[in-house]
């Protein structure tokens, strides 16, 4: 497939390589800007408190201070990614609603003495009862943590496909099995920095943000300013996750301490300020029931779902909805109810971690088909194979699928990873699991209602036609999008990819795109730039047309070459045809635009789990336990993914292990934990147990075949889909070598101890 | 070592260290950390902040060719030692075996971990140079990576290796 093309297909250096691996790479908090101050945020010490007043002028006496503010210097509209639930003050005014909350932010000529001035704040707080359990937060009696969130729900869904009542009625066997997750945080290496500056009525702010759109777009609304006059930048991101998703308290404050002093202001996270601020996964509390046939067959589903949102919205509501969308995407079944709470609770507010709202109900569902095999006594594997999806179909919720290679990648999974030969077959203590995934290859519609295209692309051929400039809102956050972006743009021009240059992420130089999540950039930005490409070649064919004396239509340009398709011998490089255009017609540009179609059903919430196209991955993993510790080691993993067509292979499977990593952080040892007041007791890379080199097993990647008709070369994702398996496989794996079910993550030593304890 | 008093009685100190070969001579408080005095008063911002605690390794600098977290060094214990730093791994833009195999390898994503990865696989490679994997596991597992599950910065430095 790859060899009708010259530049993707193919596993070329990353356009960053060089440097990063110099150090000369300069992420956010790496720049310096003349007469720059040094910004902070003061964070709440409480988890529920009642603001009754703030005395900064001892901080703004402290020398060295330049600026001290707090609500009341700044606008009182409310921000939120999620635009149906805007709760959020860029300073709080009449409460405090977790430990971490923003109070106030100072400025001043150095670190030492911003953390001098932090002190130096007074802040009189009532303290209020404070709920940490998102089952304690329904009962009645319960603090109350919004006005607008009566018995502190925020988002409440009730869906219903189909009957399943009357699927459970005709079911041969029927389960329900309750699966609990946990609270984690994407902890990208790099903490999140804000540099911001003011020249005149127009802010220039550089962010560690997953997207510079909704950044611009969020600052432009708050502080009521023309989009025209809001320049969002980012440098080199040292992994995002979804953590550098939603808008941060520094963006937002360095805006306003840098207007108020009228110098460059950065702001920076500390790690500790990490887990407080950024918006970590949601911890899902999962009752799944399924009614089968004798054979396995999946007759209907209802999931009923409780997740803890923590203080605030954020993307949570689409959280919310992520969590029941995508799993019919995987098994066919006509019968669908979905029920969640998204509940408040006095801890940080929650967001998208790779995957999104998925991993965890994956972890429940694969969990809970494996106990519905072993009942059935049927092989689990077999049983998926008998459900999986299969291409041009559509979801009982109105999703189309078209390319899908669920069946596939478990065939391949099986043979690669030996599992006839292992499942129930290996000796105690050890096992074998698997699980399933998947994921949209961008979401259907825009975070905010929008009519604006989802990703333009503009490419700009240098005057001399030696080089070309690809400009993209697309944002490189590791994974590898402005590398796979060029060599998409090199190859619909019919250039080369080692000639490309690329300008990303600026909102004033490079061309709108809504960024980096729901793995959409290849698919949507990539559509934007073939398109940008495709129209760069159609003006170097005429042109070289006219240089050759043929007809445009008797020319094609591939690796910089014009020929003749009939004589290919007859040729004239891409840069002379690109000179001669800019002698006669000024510089040689093209445009490209994408939107998707029209998807998704009529029901409330429709919206959330659309995509041009959807991802399916299988994972095996063989754990070994040692049953007088309870101690977990992944001996062995195997992925097989359908990502569609492959413009890079390398960053590809680059992306799966760095995926099945994660997963198997979350799968047994990452958890966050606060005490009793709502305070961070692991808020550090030590204690919040990210796996070492030393944890991490062989992974095998491979691939099915398969191209989207959706999407540019028919691409697909890769990045988020690949996470969402691992947890169930893990868990699967544990069971397999333990005959016991952990029925939480994480899937600690602890636990497997003391499940083995009961067990006796 | 040379000290000065300000008027609110704070002390300073006269230090000089070697850092990829050349001399800075700078006054710093007796608690200032390593990696701020490479990133802020030197423009070293190759070396990186991750958790300031010691926990992630991304501040990694070679002392006297040992591995360190220059986020729990002071100044005033690194003078009258060899720092290394990621700018000072190439020489004359050409690049090192380590980081080559880096680049060649795809074990670079996000970049943020890799200046520190490549210096304790530098370390590791001039004291061992035929490492086997799990020695190279261990000397990388005070370097967390967020991105590559460690699986091609295991081979990059595998490779690195065979070469030598």
């Amino acid at each position: 497939m790859s060899d009708n093309y010259t530049q993707i297909g193919k596993s070329v250096t990353r356009i960053d390589a060089l440097e990063k691996v110099t150090g000369r790479a300069k992420y956010t908090a790496d720049m310096k800007f003349p007469n720059m101050l040094v910004g902070k945020l003061l964070l709440s010490p409480h988890a529920h408190a009642r603001i009754i007043n703030i005395d900064t002028s001892e901080a703004e006496k402290l020398p060295g201070v330049k600026a001290v503010i707090t609500h009341r210097d700044v606008p009182d509209k409310k921000y939120g990614l999620s635009p149906a639930r805007w709760d959020e003050n860029i300073f709080c005014i009449d409460k405090v609603r977790y430990v971490g909350d923003k109070v106030a932010a100072v400025a001043a000529i150095d670190e030492e003495t911003v953390y001098k001035a932090l002190k130096l704040i007074k802040v009189d707080y009532e303290v209020l009862p404070a709920v940490f359990d998102p089952f304690e937060a329904m009962k009645e009696g319960a603090p109350q943590i919004f006005d607008i969130y009566p018995g502190n729900i925020n988002t409440e869904i009730h869906q219903h496909f189909g009957d399943v009542d009357q699927a459970f009625k005709e079911a041969y066997y029927v389960r329900t099995d309750r699966l609990d997750g946990q609270r984690t945080y994407q902890c990208p290496l790099e903490p999140h920095a804000t540099i911001a500056y003011w020249e005149g009525s127009r802010v220039t702010v550089y962010s560690s943000i997953q997207s510079v759109h909704y950044l611009q777009y969020y600052l432009a609304q708050v502080f009521g300013l023309k989009m025209g006059d809001v320049r969002v930048v980012k440098t080199y991101i040292g992994g995002g996750f979804g953590g550098k998703m939603d808008p941060s308290g520094l963006d937002f404050a360095s805006v306003a301490l840098a207007k108020k002093t009228g110098r460059p202001v950065k702001m920076f996270f500390d790690r500790e300020d990490m887990f407080y601020n950024n918006r970590g996964r949601h911890a899902q509390f999962m009752n799944f029931t399924t009614g089968v046939t004798k054979e396995g067959k999946i007759l209907g589903v209802h999931a009923d779902f409780v997740m803890d949102g923590g203080a605030y919205t954020g993307l949570g509501v689409a959280s919310a909805y992520y969590a029941g969308a995508l799993l019919t995407i995987l098994y066919d079944f006509e019968n669908y109810k979905f029920d969640m709470y998204r509940v408040v609770t006095n801890l940080p507010g929650c967001g998208a971690q790779r995957g999104h709202g998925q991993p965890q109900p994956r972890f429940a569902f694969e969990s809970h088909l494996d106990n519905i095999a072993e009942h059935l006594g049927i092989d689990p594997l077999e049983m998926r194979i008998l459900n999986a999806r299969k291409p041009g179909t559509m979801t009982v919720q109105g999703f189309k699928v078209d390319s899908y290679g669920l069946k596939e990648a478990m065939e391949k999974a099986r043979d690669i990873s030996g599992w006839r030969d292992k499942k129930g077959k290996l000796p105690p203590g050890q096992g074998i699991g698997m699980g399933n995934g998947g994921f949209v290859s961008g979401a259907g519609y825009a975070i905010y209602r929008t009519d604006l295209p989802h990703s333009v692309a503009t490419i700009k051929v240098t005057d001399d036609g030696t080089s070309a400039i690809l400009y993209t809102g697309a944002i490189e956050i590791g994974q590898g999008s402005d590398t796979v972006l060029c060599q998409m743009a090199a190859e619909a021009m019919g250039y080369r990819y080692e000639d490309m240059k690329i300008v990303a992420g600026d909102t004033d130089l490079a061309a709108h795109d809504l960024g980096a999540y729901a793995s959409r950039q290849t698919l949507m930005s990539g559509a934007a730039v073939k398109q940008a490409g495709e129209e760069v070649k159609k003006l170097i064919l005429e042109t070289a047309a006219g240089m050759m004396d043929v007809s445009a239509g008797e020319l094609d340009c591939r690796d910089g070459i014009v020929f003749v398709k009939s004589n290919p011998q007859i040729t004239k490089t891409f840069a002379e045809a690109a000179r001669t255009y800019f002698v006669k017609h000024g510089q040689l540009i093209g445009r490209g635009s994408y939107r998707p179609p029209k998807l998704g059903g009529v029901h409330k919430g429709s919206a959330v789990g659309t995509s041009p196209a959807y991802s399916a991955a299988t994972q095996v993993a063989e754990v070994e336990i040692d049953r007088e510790t309870g101690e977990v080691q992944v001996k062995e993993a195997w992925d097989v993914h359908d990502c569609g067509f492959v413009i890079n292979p390398a960053l590809l499977h680059a992306q799966v292990h760095g995926a099945f990593y994660m997963g198997m952080g979350e799968s047994i040892w990452e958890e966050v934990l606060f005490d009793q007041n709502g305070k961070l007791i692991n808020g550090n890379l030590a204690e919040y147990r990210l796996p070492t080199a030393l944890d991490m097993p062989p992974v095998a990647s491979e691939l099915v075949d398969t191209v989207d008709p959706n999407a540019p070369w028919g691409v697909k994702e890769v990045g988020e889909g690949a996470t969402t398996p691992t947890m169930g496989c893990i868990s699967n794996a544990i069971y397999d070598a333990i005959g016991v079910r952990v029925k939480s993550l994480p899937i600690t030593y602890e636990k497997i101890w003391r499940a083995l304890k009961e067990k006796k | 070592m040379l000290a000065i008093v300000d008027d609110n009685g704070v002390k300073r100190y006269l230090v000089t260290l070697n850092i990829n070969g050349d001399s800075y001579t700078r006054v710093v408080k007796a608690n200032t950390l390593l990696v701020n005095f490479l990133r802020e008063e030197l423009n070293l911002t190759g070396t990186k902040k991750g958790c300031e605690l010691g926990d992630c390794g991304s501040c990694t600098v070679l002392m006297d060719g040992k591995p360190v977290n220059s986020c729990i060094v002071l100044v005033m214990e690194a003078e009258g030692h060899e720092i290394t730093t990621i700018e000072g791994v190439a020489q004359n833009d050409k690049l090192d075996r380590v980081q080559e195999s880096f680049v060649e390898h795809a074990a670079i994503q996000c970049g943020y971990c890799t200046p520190g990865m490549v210096l304790s696989a530098k370390a590791l490679l001039t004291k061992n140079p035929h490492p086997t994997e799990h020695e190279i596991r261990e000397a990388i597992a005070g370097n967390l990576c967020r991105c590559t599950g460690y699986v091609n910065i295991v081979k990059a430095i595998l490779a690195a290796a065979g070469e030598q």
